[in-house]
């Protein structure tokens, strides 16, 4: 199992959602989240008093597949959210140990 | 027209009848001033819109969401302090008949303030309706100062604070300008007549010079200018400052006490200027930094009303479009240029809007002031009248308003930091008003 992090534009969700739902990716969190990689803010004003926002708001997806889906997951998600411009966002992979469903205590990928 | 139809349908019953001057008189009289009693009721709610909720919509959305509560509690609570102590005494000092600075005690505890008018403010409505119509003027003009030291006051200090202001600044003020026999007053004449028709002296330079000595006594924020603090809520301010812009016809078109062309004519310019300063603001805003924003257009309509309350009785509608613009534009440069120059901490920029933009208003008012527009004193008003003697008047004016606001300020401040400290801890700032001085938030997320 492999847990799948991905930063996306805010505006590319539904369109992400859509995606792994046609490949049959029903699990995720969603979080709203603000971030910076390489993408430069912009600039604010208010009755001249400047601000730099370097803190954009991003959505944070997470979800645990089986270690056989992650390649398509992964693919999925990058044609799905990518707009080809600098903040499109970033996908992580982490090894998950143990998956635990609360209801009934299923374990592994049973728990999925 | 309306009592014209009345005195045709009167004098029908009349002649019907034996003819009585006497009772077509008083039927007459009665008309006009149930109209007017209607519209100075009305502008009289209307002037306390503006406070709750236009100002504290205005102030709370441009501060900090820890600070919301706090910020609108301090427009709030002043309708209810500053009611109590002008049915006291407030009303006598700044309307009594006294001295040249400042009334006597002769309505103390509203005494002898009923249905009947006091011919000598306004003929036809019940002084109790001028006496709560001003009211809202003594209720406004402290909540404006709040603008600049947002963020960072003790509420006991403030509740002091206006507590003192009120009886050190307002009610001179307002006597010396509108009270019977006032130093400026141009009606009831005092010795440097003064044209304010409805406040640039009395409220907006008062206010925006009080603003500025308590942003410089208490001292920037924490973080200040470094840390971000950026509007929380623009919706909510851009709410607040279109209440504001309603009520400002109270507000202007009230101050002509009563419902008759001169309302018309100040409700005009009112509005007029509103118009034109908020494009001044964005235009000006527009050029220096490349986007024309919603706060620009917000304040720019604000600092109009402002520059136009002095003027609104005075001026036709042409002059009143250039006074806005003007202060459209010098009100931006005050906030975004001078402010950014000098750091000073205004945190809502009420110095910027109200003394900048109540300064430029009652100095323009002794320029276009006209007698075609005011014709109550039946002689040459302002400059464009042939008067060039009146922007003097108007600049001694300023400078009595400017005086008394920076001494008596400054006096009041060291007052109440001796008695409670008039700066929140630290901490306290850091956590916010509302936690700290309410004991509540604003936005409960969770709930």
């Amino acid at each position: 199992m492999k847990k799948i992090e991905a930063i996306i534009q805010p505006h590319k969700l539904e369109e992400v959602k859509e995606a792994l739902k046609n490949i049959g990716i029903d699990g995720m969190t969603v979080t709203e989240v603000r971030g910076h990689g390489r993408q430069k803010g912009h600039k604010e004003v208010y009755r001249g008093q400047e601000y730099m926002v370097d803190l954009l708001p991003k959505v944070k997806l997470e979800m645990v597949v089986p270690a056989g889906r992650v390649d398509e997951v992964v693919r999925t998600l990058v044609s799905s959210a990518r707009t080809g411009k600098i903040g499109d966002g970033k996908i992580f992979l982490f090894e998950v140990a143990e998956a635990i469903r609360i209801r009934n205590d299923d374990r592994g990928e049973a728990a999925l | 027209m309306r009592s014209l139809n009345l005195l045709l349908l009167l004098s029908g019953a009349a002649l019907a009848q034996a003819p009585d001057a006497e009772a077509l008189k008083k039927a007459i009289d009665a008309a006009q001033s149930a109209g007017d009693n209607a519209w100075m009721l009305t502008s009289s709610a209307l002037v306390l819109m503006m406070t709750g909720p236009g100002l504290a919509l205005f102030y709370g959305g441009l501060v900090r969401k820890k600070n919301v509560l706090g910020t609108m509690m301090q427009s709030f609570i002043l309708m209810a302090l500053i009611t109590v102590i002008w049915a006291v005494a407030g009303y006598s000092l700044a309307f009594g008949e006294g001295n040249v600075f400042i009334g006597d005690l002769r309505y103390l505890f509203l005494n002898g303030v009923g249905a009947a008018p006091n011919p000598d403010y306004a003929t036809t409505i019940p002084q109790q309706t001028f006496m709560i119509y001003q009211l809202m003027f003594a209720i406004i003009t402290p909540a404006l100062i709040s603008g600049a030291f947002a963020e960072r006051m003790k509420f006991s200090a403030m509740l002091l604070f206006m507590t003192l202001w009120a009886l050190i600044v307002y009610f001179p003020m307002a006597h010396m300008v509108w009270g019977k026999g006032g130093l400026l007053n141009a009606f009831l004449p005092g010795k440097i007549p003064c044209y304010d028709f409805a406040g640039g002296t009395v409220v907006h330079i008062t206010s925006g010079v009080s603003a500025l000595v308590c942003a410089l006594y208490l001292g920037k924020r924490h973080g200040f200018p470094g840390t971000p603090m950026k509007p929380h809520s623009l919706v909510l301010s851009f709410i607040g400052a279109c209440l504001l812009w309603v009520g400002w016809f109270g507000f202007n078109a009230g101050s002509a006490l009563g419902s008759g062309a001169l309302a018309t004519s100040a409700f005009v310019a009112t509005h007029f200027g509103a118009a034109a300063a908020a494009l001044g603001w964005v235009i000006a805003e527009w050029m220096r930094t490349g986007k024309p924003s919603v706060l620009g257009g917000i304040s720019g309509a604000v600092a109009g009303l402002v520059a136009i309350t002095p003027a609104s009785g005075f001026v036709k509608p042409m002059p009143a479009l250039f006074i806005g613009f003007a202060a459209g534009v010098v009100c931006y440069l005050m906030c975004a240029v001078i402010k950014q120059k000098f750091r000073y901490d205004d945190s809502l920029d009420a110095f910027g809007v109200h003394g900048a933009g109540g300064t430029l208003g009652a100095l323009l008012t002794g320029v276009f002031a006209t007698r075609e527009v005011n014709t109550a004193l039946n002689k040459p008003l302002g400059l464009v009248d042939g008067n060039p003697g009146q922007v003097l008047n108007q600049l001694i004016g300023c400078l009595v308003a400017w005086g008394l606001a920076l001494v008596g300020t400054f006096v009041i401040l060291k007052i109440c930091d001796a008695v409670l400290g008039v700066r929140v801890d630290p901490d306290h700032e850091i956590q916010g008003l509302d936690l700290s001085m309410h004991g509540e938030e604003g936005y409960i997320l969770e709930s």
